[in-house]
């Protein structure tokens, strides 16, 4: 990876001296080993630009509001975060003259939240050898093998490709992604009594805090103003005062990104109380492919996703009769 | 100083009437209401919520207002006035209730909170394993020795208890018969070793030089904040992990007949946050986020004899999305960390 940093540096560097850009969207170092901050560099901050196994922030969304501002930014997007990008275009959230897009590769980021789960405490420093993953703590060394310590989304990983680009760095070694089905929690739940799925969803859900960390975090949540922060929807809510408002942000939340989720799995990454939203977009976009054949957000900036165009051989699934057509 | 096998941990808190400890659920340890068949664990160095929620829960009813005809009845919800224990808090966690106290028994005294406070009763615990993000040294707490009414520490599969305050001689008095008393030898080479631990954490020497309540127009003014600010996402998360932060809003919920009046937690990231009749007074989120800072490092040690509102606990550095919290902001702008 450090090779490749330093490819995105010299890179980034050209295009700032050859006047394509004037600033440059990446991530810099943190206070913690695992610490990684969107930021944006100007060519004489250049040198704090990190780029490792722990940028794991999709930079999509900062775009809605970099692209509004003079000058060329240079985004450097990993594949996953290319299809963000390309729905936010075909939003029409990003201005797409006010970016150049610099498409990175990507070998799996590392969740350090798995890490801490496996009891890993007082890390002081992490190593990656593509393989395993040694962490150095106040209480000895560690290690883990990388790919249970990767994030949700890069175990599902959807491939090297940039789906949107105006130039690209190659990989330099092969990766070979752990190419998990993302559906098998869904068949899972799917598979449960109503009671038992009941059960799994209040136990998540009960834990929610109201932070609202997975909506702004999350590039198909790009309302100017939410409906929950309306005072005069007679829905604003900043707490929960029973178990159902929970329930009813995070369903109307997955309802309204439907058809347009492309699974980058931000939601999840940020729950401070790692509640696993990614399963109820992962349900949606199974429904989606099934009642209206597969499709993937973000694959492209022009195609009419599902829920938006009318055919008249879509299916008309009810929620009173089922999913017959 | 007395002590217990933690093999019969279990027998302690059953005798202590209502206790809120660490135990997890989904996955998750936040304090909550202790079973014999709850998920204990005593193990984990932060729960995810801080255990405020006991004193200032997260939402309260205040009033229920009721139209009957041409009448509106009022109603007050009574505040449960069961005696309970919080075990298992850590000393960072102990010292919140010392910075929340400053404001809830201030005069006006808010009598939720002051009700819940006299009605508990803290059972702190020794961190045996602090972590990387613990910074609590810096606002002169010693994990080692932690306050609350009772002081404990596991070690060598045995609990050691110390009653601190009257109402920790209270307590132990009810569970006295099972413990066996003891010399200070054990604590204090606990102690020994975490102190040596200590000595190894990253943000050891975390200085707050340049803060406090008299840098106000200079911290204010800084243009740093705007480039410190970029990242955030302007969601709660570190507001609602953090142990310290005491802003609420109270809201009137529209039941149908009548209106319920609530009180529950505040952001000072969200763009609602003390919105008034004209609008919001911080329209950006540099505005909102400097806010927070500045009411933790400058605003609450200017009325406060210097007492910083930040406990070093870390929770806002492990869980913040982008990572742009307060270890940071006190790295950028203050002058003892060049």
């Amino acid at each position: 990876m450090q090779a490749i940093a330093e490819k995105i540096k010299a890179k980034a560097l050209e295009l700032l001296e050859n006047g394509t850009v004037n600033r440059v969207l990446g991530w810099e170092d943190g206070e913690m080993p695992y610490d990684r901050t969107p930021a944006v560099f100007t060519k004489d901050e250049l040198a704090e630009l990190k780029y490792d196994h722990f940028c794991g922030a999709n930079l999509s969304k900062y775009l809605i509001a970099e692209t509004k501002k003079d000058g060329k930014v240079l985004a450097l997007l990993k594949p996953c975060d290319t299809y963000s990008f390309n729905q936010l275009i075909k939003e029409h959230r990003i201005n797409r003259d006010n970016v150049y897009v610099l498409g990175i590769p990507c070998r799996g980021k590392v969740d350090v939240r798995k890490l801490r789960a496996r009891g890993i405490e007082g890390i002081l420093s992490i190593e990656d050898d593509g393989t395993t993953i040694t962490v150095h703590t106040l209480y000895g060394d560690e290690t883990c093998p990388r790919e249970e310590a990767l994030l949700e989304r890069c175990l599902c990983c959807k491939g090297k490709e940039h789906k949107a680009f105006d130039e690209v760095i190659a990989d330099d070694k092969p990766y070979v992604e752990p190419g998990h089905d993302r559906f098998e929690m869904v068949d899972k739940l799917q598979a449960m009594s109503s009671e038992e799925r009941f059960a799994f969803w209040q136990g998540e859900l009960s834990k929610c805090i109201r932070c609202n960390a997975c909506r702004n975090v999350c590039p198909a949540c790009s309302c100017l103003s939410c409906v929950f922060d309306n005072a005069n929807s007679g829905v604003s809510s900043k707490a929960n005062v029973d178990p159902f408002e929970e329930q009813m942000f995070h369903i109307v939340r997955a309802y309204h990104v439907a058809g347009r989720c492309t699974d980058c799995g931000e939601c999840s990454r940020v729950c401070p109380q790692g509640i696993p939203l990614h399963l109820l977009n992962r349900k949606f976009i199974k429904d989606v492919d099934t009642f209206y054949g597969e499709y993937q957000p973000g694959e492209d900036t022009d195609s009419r996703g599902p829920l938006t165009n009318f055919t008249k051989g879509d299916v008309e699934p009810s929620i009173v009769y089922g999913g017959d057509k | 100083m007395f002590k217990l096998s933690m093999d019969r941990i279990q027998e302690l808190l059953s005798s202590l009437g209502t206790v809120l400890a660490p135990v997890e659920s989904a996955g998750q340890v936040n304090f909550g209401v202790w079973s014999a068949d709850a998920t204990l664990r005593l193990d984990a160095l932060h729960t995810v919520k801080s255990p405020k929620d006991a004193f200032f829960p997260q939402t309260e009813e205040l009033a229920r207002f009721k139209l009957e005809g041409k009448n509106i009845s009022v109603g007050v919800p009574e505040i449960k006035d069961e005696p309970f224990v919080l075990f298992g808090v850590r000393a960072c966690d102990a010292r919140s209730f010392d910075i929340l106290d400053r404001v809830f028994l201030s005069d006006p005294v808010d009598v939720g909170y002051a009700t819940r406070r006299n009605l508990g009763t803290v059972v702190t615990l020794a961190c045996s394993r602090p972590g990387e993000t613990c910074f609590c040294q810096t606002f002169g707490i010693d994990p080692s020795e932690p306050a609350g009414d009772v002081s404990t520490w596991i070690d060598g599969g045995f609990l050691y208890w110390k009653p601190v305050t009257e109402k920790g001689e209270k307590l132990t008095e009810t569970v006295k018969a099972l413990f066996e008393e003891t010399d200070d030898s054990a604590v204090e080479a606990a102690k020994a070793n975490i102190r040596a631990i200590l000595d190894r954490l990253p943000l050891k020497d975390l200085s707050l030089e340049g803060w406090g309540g008299d840098v106000l127009m200079e911290k204010f003014s800084d243009e740093k904040w705007e480039e410190i600010s970029s990242a955030c996402l302007g969601c709660g998360t570190c507001t609602f992990v953090c142990p310290t932060c005491q802003c609420y809003d109270i809201r009137d919920f529209d039941t149908g007949n009548g209106v319920q009046r609530y009180r529950c937690w505040d952001s000072c990231m969200y763009k609602d946050f003390t919105m008034m009749a004209h609008g919001t007074p911080r329209p950006t989120q540099l505005q909102r986020f400097r806010q927070r800072f500045m009411h933790k490092l400058v605003y609450f040690p200017s009325n406060n004899e210097g007492m910083f509102s930040c406990v070093g606990c870390g929770r806002c550095v492990a869980k913040c999305p982008v990572s742009s919290h307060i270890v940071k902001v006190i790295k950028t702008f203050g002058e003892g960390n060049k």
